[in-house]
């Protein structure tokens, strides 16, 4: 503004370093953005074109055509009930390990003893590969969309309870004297402190688990289902129908994007309310 | 009868490695309207003894009361930090309010008390503003309100001006120092700065190194309304030089 005032006449035939800086900044974006979907469709038609040229046999990689020729081919309704499986397998996950992963956290930071105690159970859980409880989820809660549901439970959960505690214990001493010197019980501790303290970190530990219940349905249905892109994507593998198990990857990618970007879009908002950068 | 009575103290820490005697045999009253200093040598267990008198603490041997009555931690005491601790993500109006509410004592009375302060020592305009929007020294006097809003009978000052920048600190001891007398508080600050105490407390008390107990205590005579005129009071030196031959030797 104080450049305006003083070169009043500048104004008009050329730009001031404010808008240069601005007018580069948004070239810059620009340019970015059309590169990512130049590359996408540069891909896309590289894929195509060397299907076409006889390049890459398209019977084991199947091509954007084929994938879009299966897609109007596969029945719709059938395709959706495959889609809503997986979300529904999913969303249930993710939102059991998170509440439960949280309600445990919860109780491992006001029970020190208790915390003390099942550290090292907490350790090992979280080294073992989850995908080998597979056989013995299925014996135990049968073979259907509640192991999948309770393997996507199982990987999610160990990692939550972690990040989260890790985020209660991590309150500044500073602040919680404060709260006991007013007189605080543990409970107003924790509402009225850890958990606000901590609502940037529950939202980030929400965006991994968004991607971590996606790998626990997927591995889920891969071992055990009837239905859901993961068995489609299994199935075409084993009928060697290379366009039904890229299809599938393709609305899996979609799905899991949105899903992500819903995420992300609840953490600008909290950040936006909780003022952290 | 003193507002506060440390009698005969002795504070005994225990840790895995060792036993760790804090404090010995501390007595020291605090009358209603006082505004007292505690320095000492570093790490001689000031934080210690504040943290005692909170309630936060409970002595090995001895009595820490108020007004007669044992001390536990119940919004008697408005304990002041080194750093203001406000609350990121609630807004200052919200964050004075905090004590009354973790005491259940909010109520239309008590808001409007809390709220006439913010306006009186001029955060009124910022009530809806966050910390993270204030300056150094807007914090602390919104932390001084808050600790007030409950309006503790005793306030203790942990080296409340350590965390600013040297500049801001005479400026903001001098606001604290008038809230608090305005408001007719009791004060204990802890501090490790000769002069902050020299410039702010009717009586200052120095205290040994481990275990801390009460080397020598001077009633301070300087006759200037704010700590940054007591600074130019020709006393201030002589006082200085008191205390801190009293806290080197």
């Amino acid at each position: 503004m104080k450049i305006n005032k003083r070169l009043p006449c500048r104004m008009t035939t050329s730009k001031t370093p404010r808008q240069v800086y601005l007018w580069k900044r948004r070239t810059d974006k620009i340019t970015v953005i059309l590169f990512r979907i130049g590359l996408l469709v540069f891909l896309i038609g590289l894929w195509e074109l060397a299907a076409k040229l006889d390049w890459i046999d398209p019977f084991i990689t199947s091509c954007p055509s084929r994938i879009v020729k299966i897609l109007s081919t596969i029945d719709v309704s059938e395709l959706f009930t495959h889609i809503l499986y997986t979300l529904v397998e999913c969303i249930i996950g993710f939102f059991v390990a998170s509440g439960l992963g949280i309600l445990i956290a919860i109780l491992l930071w006001r029970f020190n003893k208790l915390r003390r105690v099942l550290e090292p159970y907490i350790v090992v859980l979280n080294a073992l590969p989850k995908i080998a409880l597979g056989p013995i989820i299925i014996i135990w809660v049968g073979a259907g969309a509640q192991a999948i549901i309770v393997m996507t439970v199982l990987i999610c959960i160990i990692v939550t309870v972690i990040s989260v505690l890790n985020g209660f214990m991590a309150v500044d001493e500073g602040k919680i004297l404060l709260m006991r010197s007013m007189g605080a019980s543990r409970f107003q501790i924790l509402i009225k402190l850890i958990i606000p303290a901590n609502i940037p970190a529950l939202v980030n530990m929400l965006k991994i688990n968004v991607g971590l219940a996606w790998v626990g349905t997927i591995m889920g249905e891969y071992l055990v289902s009837t239905a859901g892109l993961g068995y489609l994507i299994i199935y075409g593998s084993q009928v060697f129908k290379m366009d039904l198990v890229m299809a599938s990857t393709v609305i899996l990618c979609i799905l899991a994007t949105v899903m992500y970007l819903v995420v992300a879009g609840v953490e600008k908002l909290t950040k936006k309310r909780y003022h952290v950068e | 009868m003193a507002l506060l009575d440390i009698n005969h103290v002795d504070i005994i820490y225990q840790t895995e490695k060792s036993e760790t005697e804090a404090v010995r045999d501390l007595t020291l009253t605090v009358d209603e309207g006082e505004f007292i200093a505690v320095v000492g040598p570093s790490g001689c267990g000031k934080t210690t003894i504040l943290s005692m008198i909170a309630g936060l603490l409970q002595p090995t041997n001895g009595s820490v009361t108020i007004d007669g009555e044992k001390v536990v931690a119940n919004g008697n005491v408005g304990y002041m930090l080194q750093r203001d601790n406000l609350f990121e993500w609630r807004t200052i109006e919200s964050n004075v309010l905090l004590g009354l509410s973790v005491q259940k004592k909010l109520n239309d009375e008590s808001k409007k008390y809390a709220l006439s302060m913010l306006d009186k020592y001029g955060l009124g305009d910022f009530k809806n503003a966050f910390p993270t929007q204030l300056s150094g020294g807007m914090r602390q006097r919104a932390a001084l309100i808050r600790t007030l809003a409950f309006r503790p009978r005793l306030l203790l000052l942990d080296e409340p001006f350590s965390a600013i920048d040297f500049q801001t600190r005479m400026t903001v001891c001098d606001d604290v120092y008038s809230i608090i007398k305005n408001e007719n508080k009791t004060a204990v600050l802890v501090t490790h700065d000769i002069a902050e105490a020299v410039s702010m407390a009717d009586r200052i008390v120095v205290l040994t190194k481990r275990p801390a107990t009460v080397k020598a205590v001077f009633d301070i005579d300087i006759n200037s309304p704010t700590p940054l005129k007591r600074r130019e009071n020709q006393k201030f030196s002589y006082w200085f030089d008191r205390v801190w031959k009293e806290v080197t030797q």
